[in-house]
């Protein structure tokens, strides 16, 4: 049984990361489209620091500062130059899943896989200690959202960027901050996930980072709902593994399971009335 | 603030403008729509920096302030269209970018206390735990000005601040303006209303084309002068003309008949109403904004899905017609909100002057850009828009003069007009063009049009309208005839408190 919970936590760690930035990304008011891939290059960072330093805490420090790394160009993509945020967030995740595949043939020589990583080894049965980490981001962020100045500028910034502006509050600063965040708390979980699997593969993310921005949605931008949301898709995938084994069901359809109740979930949810308001909007 | 000059681009909105304004004083601002009033107080405020002039602030020089500055010199700004964050509360939106805190936490109980003093002092009572997008307009103006005072700003700049309230809350906003006047608060006041000039302010400064053309004392003023120094002519101020009564035996035109309407949660906003227009009448719709006048005349437009009862032109059921089919059957529709219904904004005049009606402007699928061009030439002139480029884009107008694109399409060219819905159709209009739009109505009327008119302006109303109608909670809760109807006997309908 706590097998079973534990497998499903486990998958829900990336999710939490990645949806807690989607979170502080987009209350600021900066679409999250880019989770997948501060995932990407999180899992990428996390794994190459691994190998190359022999240590697991230095492969998530590498791979927080990939993700953010990416988060830095998105910020400046979007607030210093004003680019279209989708357009941006689908460029850049492009990006990252070319990067990634390119540096990998280069340094190990394979299109595919990074050598294995060993990771923190047991890490007790979360995997390891960031799968801790993980469960606790999204309750940390509720706590900085309703508790802290800066949680409360990122969510006037991101609802009525001008009665920002006219307190005296600079809206870009504020963005660039949860934007960085952002990419940093997504860029945790893609180091869980290659850490968790003792690798890295191309395009390991598998819609990871678009699954997290629909928890976020389904969630309504709320980082409490939103970890609900995350743990009902883990819980779903979770079922769709332990359904593999069993032949009554063809697997292709049993995989379909967490994507199609990501659908189901968005769609019966009216509108998007619960977004923040000045979301995708370029400060004018 | 002396000789002051801006410009944005080719435009002038401010030459040589001046203002002088005493501590302890309530001071007017007058002006037609790109008079320039709102650019002068933005660099009163600190929003922007004049190109030449100075200001001088309590003996000061501070020529080019930003707003910060402005806020810590005790000059805040009432903005026209709040400057508030809907989804956070009263107290939240008032020390934003300020907030008290302890070590990155937010610590508000001191400020809730800071709050409650200051609702007292000032008589402005609101609830500060209240999340501001639940307050209605009157009471989110109220936080407004709280924000202002909560800055310390001694002298407070107030931008059209009564077009969105009813004449209880013009009442309430008058009492606290001159108790802060008391107090020692200067007090300066951007208007299109000259009663309220009159009522509020003890002088007026009066601006035209960037220039401040007059500066008054308001004891022994009267509309009419001010209104000729706006405008730089004599104007015909809204005098009752509730047309003739020649029509009134003619079968009804409008016909509303139990109409229903549901918001987004289900909530019947129109409940059960019911009306007639005859040609040649004008029926007007009193009420406090959001009450369901919004949703009504979207019903009849064809706009909102109709929950239950019937909407007839001329006696054919068009409760189920789509827009087309109305604006076919001579239906004219001027919304209230000309930014999200009226004009497509980056599109250019002319062909703002033909959207809706483009199929009288298409051969084979081809626009008729010829045909596009003269129209909108022999609109621009008939209408008087200023300026007459119907090449620029409509963004590029006063909000005034958007109104009469809006109004041009909708009743110039030749067009049939049988029912038309005239909401708020001079809100945020100068008095220029309130004459000319209002012109315009009494011409519909005269011909034969049914035309019902939703306005926040009760004057308005009352120097329209053959018929007044009270809508309160979504139901009509009172008629009077136009030519008796005044805003005292209105008033108790409007807030529910004669029900």
């Amino acid at each position: 049984m706590s097998d079973l919970l534990f497998q499903w936590l486990r998958i829900a760690a990336p999710y939490l990361c990645a949806a807690a930035g989607g979170v502080l990304s987009e209350r600021a008011g900066i679409i999250a489209l880019t989770l997948e891939g501060y995932l990407l290059a999180g899992a990428f960072g996390a794994a190459l620091g691994a190998l190359a330093t022999d240590g697991p805490w230095l492969g998530v420090a590498a791979g927080i500062g990939a993700a953010t790394a990416v988060a830095a160009l998105h910020a400046a993509a979007t607030l210093r130059f004003r680019a279209d945020q989708v357009v941006t967030g689908v460029a850049l995740n492009l990006l990252v899943d070319g990067a990634t595949t390119f540096v990998l043939r280069r340094v190990y020589d394979s299109s595919a896989n990074s050598p294995r990583v060993e990771g923190f080894g047991s890490g007790g049965d979360l995997g390891s200690p960031v799968g801790w980490l993980a469960l606790l981001a999204l309750p940390a962020l509720w706590w900085l959202l309703a508790r802290t100045r800066f949680g409360l500028r990122v969510r006037a910034v991101g609802e009525a960027p001008e009665a920002a502006t006219t307190a005296g509050i600079s809206v870009a600063r504020v963005r660039w901050l949860a934007v960085l965040g952002s990419g940093a708390l997504a860029g945790l979980g893609g180091a869980f996930l290659a850490l968790d699997q003792h690798k890295f593969s191309t395009g390991m993310t598998a819609g990871r980072g678009f699954i997290a921005l629909a928890a976020v949605i389904f969630g309504r931008w709320d980082p409490l709902r939103t970890a609900g949301a995350c743990l009902l898709f883990a819980a779903a995938e979770t079922l769709q593994i332990r359904l593999q084994g069993t032949a009554a069901i063809p697997s292709q359809f049993t995989e379909m399971i967490p994507y199609a109740l990501t659908i189901v979930a968005l769609a019966t949810l009216a509108g998007r009335a619960a977004a923040p308001a000045a979301l995708g909007k370029a400060e004018s | 603030m002396a000789g002051i000059a801006k410009r944005y681009g080719a435009v002038a909105a401010n030459v040589e403008a001046s203002l002088e304004v005493g501590r302890g004083e309530i001071h007017a601002i007058c002006g037609e729509n790109g008079a320039g009033k709102s650019t002068l107080m933005k660099i009163l405020s600190g929003g922007a920096r004049p190109d030449a002039g100075t200001v001088v602030v309590n003996g000061r020089d501070v020529t080019g302030w930003g707003t910060a500055e402005a806020i810590a010199a005790g000059v805040g700004m009432v903005h026209q269209h709040f400057q508030l964050v809907p989804t956070l509360t009263v107290a939240e939106n008032l020390v934003l970018g300020r907030e008290p805190t302890a070590r990155g936490r937010l610590v508000l109980a001191p400020a809730l206390a800071e709050i409650a003093a200051l609702c007292e002092r000032t008589g402005l009572v609101i609830d500060p735990v209240r999340r501001v997008g639940d307050l209605t307009v009157g009471e989110a103006q109220r936080v407004e000005i709280l924000k202002a005072l909560f800055r310390g700003a001694r002298t407070l700049i107030l931008d059209e601040p009564t077009a969105v309230l009813s004449p209880p809350e013009v009442t309430d906003l008058w009492r606290v303006l001159r108790r802060l006047r008391d107090d020692g608060g200067t007090i300066v006041l951007i208007t299109h209303k000259l009663d309220e000039v009159l009522a509020a302010a003890s002088r007026v400064t009066v601006m035209r084309a960037g220039r401040t053309v007059g500066r008054l004392a308001t004891a022994g003023a009267t509309p009419a002068d001010i209104a000729r120094a706006m405008v730089g002519r004599d104007v015909a101020l809204a005098a009752r003309d509730a047309g003739a009564d020649a029509l009134a035996t003619a079968p009804p035109r409008l016909v509303v008949r139990d109409l229903a309407v549901a918001d987004a949660a289900g909530r019947r906003v129109v409940d059960g109403v019911s009306l007639t227009v005859r040609p040649g009448e004008i029926v007007g719709i009193a009420g406090v904004e959001g009450n369901g006048q919004t949703e009504l005349v979207e019903a009849i437009a064809g706009l909102a899905r109709v929950r239950g009862g019937q909407v007839t032109f001329d006696g054919a059921d068009v409760t189920a017609w789509p827009v087309a089919r109305r604006t076919a059957a001579g239906l004219a529709h001027i919304p209230e909100d000309r930014h999200a219904r009226g004009l497509v904004l980056d599109w250019s005049v002319a062909d703002n002057l033909v959207l809706g009606q483009q199929h009288r402007f298409t051969r084979a699928g081809r626009l008729d850009v010829r045909g596009i061009a003269a129209h909108a030439a022999a609109q621009v002139a008939a209408f008087d828009i200023r300026p007459g480029d119907t090449s620029l884009p409509a963004r590029a107008l006063s909000g005034g003069n958007q109104q009469k694109v809006v109004v041009a399409r909708e009743l110039g060219g030749g067009r049939d007009v049988r029912v038309l819905l005239a909401a708020q159709p001079t809100r945020g209009v100068d008095v220029g063009a309130i004459e000319a739009i209002h012109a315009r109505l009494r011409a519909a009327r005269d011909a034969g049009a049914a035309v019902l008119l939703v306005s926040a302006d009760l004057g308005e109303l009352l120097a329209l309208s053959t018929r007044v109608l009270v809508m309160y909670a979504g139901r009509l809760v009172h008629e009077v005839e136009g030519r008796v109807a005044t805003p005292e006997g209105l008033g108790p309908h409007m807030t529910g408190a004669a029900a």
